[in-house]
């Protein structure tokens, strides 16, 4: 899933100083479920954005609205009514969710209210670590299913570097060596013999180098 | 996977006899007993520290590594300070990283070090740069060293570029890779040299050693690959002037192995910096004895002036003159 954790309120604060009729839209997939953009947030941060303007002395109307999806037209529609009765919109979805927004509410404008971070897992609650890059060329046949280019903090696809140790990366913050979780993944499925070859440079243009990137498949067009 | 598919070493990746004519080269070729040293370029854009730094290492090394933006600090550019090491006298071996440059900069970099009369280049991954003082910077990492140095010796044995295409004058230039012999998982250690070997480098470098039982295990590990018979392996060692430091190095410094003994070692001694070099010249003459170990390479972190003394205390003076360079 999309994991993205919620901005500073005083940053959202200083977003939409100037309204006097605010909306807040969550969404119901990938942030509802890390905790970042689901209902319960929507609420939250409403009423941490009305009392911070009643601090101020100012008497700010705060709506709250769900989408089912923010990044699809159709369910961004459902939420029409109540965008039009607002000066500004702050969106709790992830970064895809306030751009969809912005492409329909042309005259509308929309912030963002979370820091989207990246493709991860759950690893327990309150817990989430990153697990994919997005690449555009899965690896992970190579490597048990681990990746080296999301987990490993240089990206290496030859091995690990002088800074692993004790099964822990050289960047800190107790963060996995994702070479020690590659090489011990591939020991228990006996398949070490896959890191005896090289491997040359990688083809980064499906990756983000390639500059945005658009999926087009004439098979499903309509 | 699609494009990173297995690279082809072709029979050219031995080499001729004489791969670039550098000094390193010939004396290894020689089976001379190699001495390295390591420089840190100035963190300021005073070339004249090069120039003072200089009579440290000339005389008391065969060949001087300068560092690429170390542990992510940012000094004077590794090729901008080789240059000036030349006009010093000494032989550059300059260290390239895959973090701050992709493989455009990478090899327009190393064109250009080579025609300003560099031979030797040390292929490095990098240290990430949130170990240094510009933690907010983005990183390239685009290439790994394994990859680097399979494409300098491409370029060097086949005149091609990365993306296949053709040059009419290729670097003639000695490669040189690291390995860290007490970073984990330590049974890869070895498999990361005979990658290396298979990459086409020449020479590997290792971390300081001071934990010497791991580093004879990971050498029989090695040899049992046939790797050093394929590259030489240069022994790293960092000759230390307190306790605190060897601490320092324990505690701090990721995929680094030393001994409690060498730091009592250091706290009971009267003369903290004379026990430092005994460490040193002590270390040098049991790697000496190791089955496969070509040379050291002496990196006096924060304290270059020393080297002459351990180079002498080590018994490794005078170093070899080499005969016609070319």
């Amino acid at each position: 899933m999309i994991v993205g954790k919620g901005k500073p309120v005083e940053e959202v604060v200083a977003m939409v100083e100037g309204y006097d009729r605010i909306l807040v839209v969550g969404c119901n997939s990938c942030v509802a479920v890390c905790m970042a953009g689901g209902e319960k947030e929507v609420a939250v941060l409403a009423s941490a954005l009305r009392l911070a303007f009643r601090a101020k002395g100012r008497e700010v109307q705060v709506e709250e609205a769900m989408t089912e999806r923010q990044c699809e037209w159709e369910f961004v529609e459902t939420v029409r009514e109540k965008v039009e009765r607002a000066q500004a919109v702050v969106s709790i979805a992830c970064g895809v969710g306030p751009q969809t927004m912005a492409r329909k509410f042309l005259d509308k404008p929309i912030y963002p209210g979370i820091n989207t971070s990246f493709m991860g897992q759950p690893e327990e609650i309150g817990v989430w670590s990153e697990q994919c890059g997005g690449c555009g060329d899965c690896v992970l046949d190579e490597y048990g299913a681990v990746c080296p280019i999301a987990r490993c903090a240089k990206r290496m696809l030859n091995g690990p570097c002088g800074g692993s140790q004790d099964g822990k990366c050289e960047v800190g913050n107790d963060t996995d060596c994702g070479w020690q979780l590659i090489y011990d993944r591939l020991k228990a499925l006996g398949q070490l013999d896959r890191l005896e070859r090289n491997v040359g440079p990688k083809d980064w243009s499906t990756d983000r180098d390639k500059g945005p990137r658009k999926i087009v498949r004439e098979d499903v067009r309509v | 996977m699609s494009e990173a598919g297995e690279e082809k070493i072709p029979e050219a990746a031995q080499g001729p006899a004489c791969k670039s004519g550098s000094r390193l080269e010939m004396l290894l070729a020689r089976g001379e007993f190699v001495v390295c040293g390591e420089m840190a370029p100035p963190q300021s854009a005073d070339g004249s520290l090069i120039e003072r730094k200089s009579e440290y290492f000339r005389g008391f090394v065969d060949a001087v590594n300068l560092t690429d933006n170390a542990t992510g600090i940012v000094r004077m550019s590794s090729i901008a300070c080789a240059t000036l090491a030349l006009k010093q006298g000494l032989e550059p071996i300059v260290q390239m990283t895959c973090r701050d440059r992709n493989r455009l900069a990478l090899q327009g970099d190393l064109l250009g070090a080579y025609a300003l009369g560099v031979k030797n280049f040390l292929c490095l991954t990098g240290d990430h740069q949130c170990m240094g003082n510009h933690a907010q910077a983005k990183n390239v990492f685009e290439l790994d060293s394994i990859q680097l140095i399979g494409m300098v010796r491409a370029m060097r044995d086949e005149k091609v570029f990365q993306s296949g295409e053709e040059m009419k004058v290729a670097p003639r230039v000695f490669i040189g890779g690291a390995e860290n012999p007490f970073a984990d998982p330590f049974e890869f250690r070895a498999l990361r040299v005979a990658k290396k070997a298979a990459a086409g480098a020449d020479f590997i470098q290792t971390q300081a050693v001071y934990d010497l039982p791991r580093f004879e295990k990971w050498m029989e590990m090695v040899r049992e690959r046939g790797a050093h018979e394929k590259l030489a392996i240069i022994a790293g060692v960092l000759p230390c002037r307190s306790a605190r430091g060897l601490e320092y190095q324990k505690e701090q410094v990721p995929g680094m192995s030393v001994p409690d003994e060498l730091i009592r070692r250091m706290k009971a001694a009267e003369k903290p910096e004379e026990e430092g070099v005994s460490i040193c010249v002590e270390t040098i003459a049991r790697l000496r004895e190791v089955e496969g170990v070509r040379g050291v390479h002496i990196m006096p972190v924060m304290w270059e002036r020393i080297l002459p003394t351990v180079v002498e205390q080590a018994g490794l003076l005078p170093r070899p003159e080499v005969g016609d360079e070319e």
